[in-house]
């Protein structure tokens, strides 16, 4: 137990604020190794986290660094440093705070190496980034305690992986130092304790008092909401309506696009200028503090905002939450409506904004589960080796390295604790040597093993190692510019990958506007406005939520109803023609449905089997598909379907959906897919084979590099063994594949399939005809379609 | 289709699917910017280990173009290795496939900028090589014409697909890169608009040889 120290209990009496609860236990198991503290959104959970640190620190005697903040948001940094000052001064202690991100200048950063303050607010990058100097070890020296804010959130990526690495080498560094995790509600607390804490340490866990029941509903519109996409716009004049009676609003979106898009079209409607903003991840710096600080001050009325601000952001008098489009996860939900309602013992008050009639659906499943606490959540496997390739070139910055104590620490990272030391080995020969059958590097290897410890050959390569440091692999993007008008006006940015799929003419949507493609200008995709045409394609960018399995479940049930009574009508409506032009999906029968449109004939397989099942089906049947000469040119697949589009029509199911001989293809298949070369681009620049290409300084002469597949197709042919085709095959079979879905899938349907002909794109299929994420098919059909569009180009030119 | 026909200062060629140019009358096959040794270089310089395969790989891609024409002479562009050194860091193995493959025929390497020494590999090192009206060099001079030269990595992209590619017109022709590990420059960039003429075609690589009019 540490005691309060007086100056500090004072400071809380003069205030009338008591301490809660869990507030209290946290400074009673100060001393514990690790401490797991489960909390809602405003229940003093950081205040809990520093109290013993404030307490240790308060007579003034501990020299260097106490404590490690680290938080997965930047923003969040700077907003903890505000609220720990005013206790600290407030109390008078002797405390001195400092924040560092990316966003820090240098000279700060500079002096925090020479001098560390008593507490430093920090992400995992950033942690990182300290860990890879020289000097690393006395810049800790002295670390009592770390605190990982919003652990939660980061045992779900990579960020989390890396960190727990990360504290393995503190833990070395400082070997008593205690952990603490803050988190939101989570299904599986002991789960996530076991990835915070050193293993094989205890890890306690402190449930705090969630507070009173969600007051969460849907929001009735008078327009009804599209039949597809997503944005929300039909629901813009009632949001403006509970923006105007309520006090303070966030209204999530679950894509940075979709809310630029969202926050433009409702200021085009917001006739008394209510104050109302915009956050998300990719506004500068500058923009993004000044909404924060506007927030803070109560200047703003409203903040559209996406997952940047699911993070425990202290916004104040926020009185309501409004997510709109379907929240694909009841654990996020929940976590998102925590937002409202700061003061502690007050119902937080949501909104569902459904923002097409498929999410209707979404929505209604996900408020059920929401209300009997039905949280989702799937178990996530073992660490994966890429990161701890960049861990093992990251330390060799540091200094020199020596491999049984590397592994002896990497072992007490939570997520590596299973890993065997060939495993381990694997990741250390692939940073030394490259890891190749063919041992060309032996003359130039990057580490070196110099008196038994592993060093770089080639100090200099440690910028390099830095400058590609960190999980988080930014999607190359383009820029969007409107032709002829003076350089032309820009219109946003477009994923590079979405860019090489376009042909001239087709159309497309960005920043609330249809464009057509006009072609590709030194980096920049050139377009011309076409008003009042349906998009071909609509570009959404960020992340791609997956709807769980359990919200699935829900849906797949709730079509087996005989009338929707809960729903709105217009979405009984929708479903009750579904059944009545084909039919609704049922979960022990597999629907196909197979229609001509847009010159192009298509086939809707709705297997709810999550979006990543849907997405190997995808593959696995294209590639069936063409094996049988039915010409498919590409899919896109959502959580609930598959929609494969094709020069010919499929009459008969039968062999393609042979589960025995796509579970065959299945291994041959998933060597050339477009996906798993997404993928091992992805590890490839974690692990550091391939270096971040950075923005803006992206050669645009013939010595652009290549691309990744190349060395994917080459290590397949030379060196299937390789670990980064191994990491590549573990990366995917992690969920990206999700072949268990599909297996449980057919098991569910005995072979009972339903191939119906329509003459049009069913109710339930025109949703899918606007999903992103479309992923081409390389066969014969792709071939025949590029012969004919040569000749066409030819022949137009009068060559042909 | 598996090559595009096209004539050359009156010579009948042909523009290979796989990146070589081929020329019957003379049993002459063309490559260019092999970047042989481009892995062994970047690791070299303390940069990151690429996969080392690429020229094994290069080398069988032109064992194989070499099988199929018969080609009694080769030329390569220049840039055939990835900078002075890579020639003599070559792999064993790598070394005896490439011997293999001069053996019993003309070799002419042209000078590049990333190679403009000559190389102790054999055949002959020339700044550039002419013949019956053709000109072989590196980097395409504005204004000449039957010229043959490589250097840009051009590439140009037809239903959403892009491809290395040939850049033919009535004057020169433009070879795209045929070593494995390249980039490519797109056809529209103003340094390939400004070489080509009008009429310019752009002929792709890959499984089949797809001629279209140039992207500009």
């Amino acid at each position: 137990m540490v005691a309060l120290p007086p100056a500090l209990s004072c400071w809380f009496a003069a205030k009338g604020w008591s301490l809660h609860p869990h507030q209290l236990a946290m400074l009673a198991r100060a001393g514990d190794p690790a401490t797991l503290l489960i909390a809602p959104t405003g229940g003093g959970k950081t205040l809990a986290g520093f109290l013993p640190t404030l307490a240790e620190l308060a007579d003034g005697r501990h020299r260097g660094l106490h404590t490690l903040y680290i938080s997965p948001l930047k923003a969040l940094t700077a907003d903890i440093r505000r609220n720990l000052r005013a206790p600290v001064e407030g109390a008078g202690l002797p405390i001195r705070i400092g924040d560092r991100t990316g966003d820090t200048p240098y000279t700060q950063r500079r002096r925090q190496r020479a001098d560390p303050p008593h507490i430093l607010l920090t992400t995992p990058e950033s942690l990182a980034l300290l860990l890879s100097y020289e000097d690393a070890p006395r810049i800790f020296a002295g670390l009592q305690r770390v605190i990982v804010d919003e652990v939660h959130a980061l045992a779900e990526s990579k960020r989390g992986d890396q960190l727990m690495l990360c504290l393995s080498r503190l833990q070395a560094l400082c070997p008593g130092l205690r952990r603490v995790g803050l988190s939101a509600t989570v299904e599986d607390p002991p789960a996530l304790a076991r990835f915070l804490a050193r293993n094989p340490d205890p890890c306690g866990i402190l449930l705090a008092d969630p507070g009173p029941e969600p007051d969460i509903a849907m929001l009735e519109t008078d327009a009804p909401p599209p039949w597809s996409g997503g944005g929300g716009r039909h629901a813009i004049p009632a949001i403006l309506a509970e923006v105007r009676r309520h006090r303070t609003t966030l209204i999530f979106h679950n894509t940075r696009a979709q809310a630029e898009i969202f926050f433009h079209a409702l200021w085009m409607e917001n006739e008394e200028a209510l104050p109302i903003g915009i956050h998300h991840g990719s506004l500068a710096r500058e923009q993004r503090e000044r909404v924060e600080q506007a927030m803070a001050a109560g200047a703003l009325r409203a903040v559209v905002c996406t997952g940047s601000l699911d993070l425990g952001i202290d916004w104040g008098d926020v009185d309501l939450v409004i997510q709109v489009g379907a929240p694909k996860n009841v654990k996020r939900l929940v976590q998102r409506i925590g937002r409202a309602n700061h003061r502690y013992n007050a119902p937080s008050k949501a909104l569902l904004v459904p923002a097409n009639r498929f999410e209707v659906v979404e929505c209604r499943a996900a408020l059920e589960a929401a209300r009997e606490h039905d949280l989702d959540g799937t178990p996530r496997g073992p660490g994966p080796r890429d990161v701890l390739c960049q861990h093992i070139l990251l330390l060799a910055c540091a200094g020199p390295v020596d491999a049984d104590a590397l592994y002896a620490e990497v072992i007490s990272a939570g997520p590596y604790a299973g890993l065997s030391r060939p495993g381990f080995d694997a990741c250390l020969e692939f940073a030394a040597t490259g890891g190749y059958a063919l041992r060309a590097y032996d003359r130039w290897q990057r580490l070196m093993r110099r008196g038994g410890l592993w060093q770089l050959r080639d100090p200099r390569a440690a910028q390099v190692i830095r400058m590609n440091l960190g999980t988080i692999i930014d999607t190359e993007t383009l820029k969007v510019r409107l032709k002829n008008r003076g350089g032309g006006t820009p219109l946003g940015e477009v994923e590079e990958y979405f860019a090489s799929t376009l042909t001239p003419g087709d159309t497309f949507l960005i920043g609330g506007q249809v464009v057509r493609y006009d072609g590709l200008r030194e980096m920049t995709v050139e377009v011309t406005r076409q008003p009042g045409r349906d998009p071909k394609i609509a570009v959404f960018g960020g992340t791609k939520f997956a709807t769980s399995t359990l919200l699935t479940q829900r849906i797949m049930r709730m079509f087996q109803q005989p009338s929707w009574p809960d729903l709105p009508a217009h979405t009984a409506a929708w479903l009750a023609l579904q059944r009545k032009v084909s039919r609704l999906p049922e979960p022990d029968r597999l629907l196909v449905e197979s229609f001509p449109c847009e010159g192009r004939e298509h086939l809707c397989i709705y297997g709810f089997a999550g979006r990543n099942g849907q997405q190997t089906l995808g593959l696995l049947l294209t590639k069936r598909m063409e094996d049988e000469g039915l010409h498919p040119l590409g899919f896109v697949a959502t959580d609930y379907a598959t929609l494969i589009w094709g020069l010919d029509p499929v009459t008969d199911p039968g062999p393609l959906f042979d589960p025995s001989r796509l579970r065959d293809g299945l291994e041959g298949w998933l060597r050339g897919n477009a996906v798993m070369k997404r993928t091992f681009r992805n590890s490839a620049i974690i692990a550091g084979l391939i270096e971040r290409t950075h923005p803006g300084r992206r050669k645009t002469g013939r010595q652009a590099t290549f691309s990744s597949d190349v060395l994917y197709d080459t290590l397949l042919k030379y060196d299937p063994d390789h670990l980064m085709l191994q990491i590549t095959r573990e990366e995917a079979l992690r969920g990206l594949v999700d072949f268990g879905r599909i297996e449980e899938m057919f098991a569910r349907v005995q072979g009972r399939i339903d191939l119906l002909r329509l003459p049009r794109l069913s109710p339930l299929a025109a949703p899918m005809m606007l999903e992103m994420g479309r992923v081409p098919v390389e066969g014969a059909g792709r071939d025949r379609l590029m012969a004919e569009t040569a000749d066409r180009l030819m022949r137009e030119a009068g060559l042909g | 289709m598996t090559s595009h026909a096209f004539t050359l200062a009156d010579q009948p060629l042909l523009a290979l699917a796989s990146g070589a140019l081929y020329w019957p009358a003379q049993g002459l096959l063309c490559v260019s910017d092999l970047h042989l040794g481009k892995s062994e270089r970047l690791a070299r310089r303390g940069g990151t280990l690429l996969p080392p395969y690429e020229t094994r790989e290069t080398l069988t891609r032109l064992d194989g173009v070499l099988a199929a024409t018969g080609a009694r002479h080769v030329v390569c562009l220049g840039d055939s290795f990835d900078d002075g050194a890579a020639g003599g860091g070559l792999e064993e193995d790598d070394r005896l496939r490439l011997s293999a493959l001069m053996a019993g025929r003309k070799w002419t390497w042209i000078a590049g900028n990333h190679d403009p020494a000559p190389l102790a590999l054999g055949g002959t090192h020339r700044a550039e090589f002419a013949t019956a009206g053709l000109t072989f060099r590196h980097i395409a001079v504005p204004g000449e014409t039957g010229e043959v030269s490589g250097h840009f990595h051009p590439k140009a992209t037809v239903a959403g697909r892009s491809r290395p590619c040939f850049l033919i017109d009535a004057a020169r022709v433009i070879l795209p890169a045929f070593g494995c590990y390249t980039g490519g420059l797109r056809a529209t960039d103003p340094a390939l608009a400004a070489l080509m003429g009008p009429q310019a075609l752009a002929v792709l690589t890959g499984p089949r040889a797809l001629a279209i009019p140039m992207p500009r």
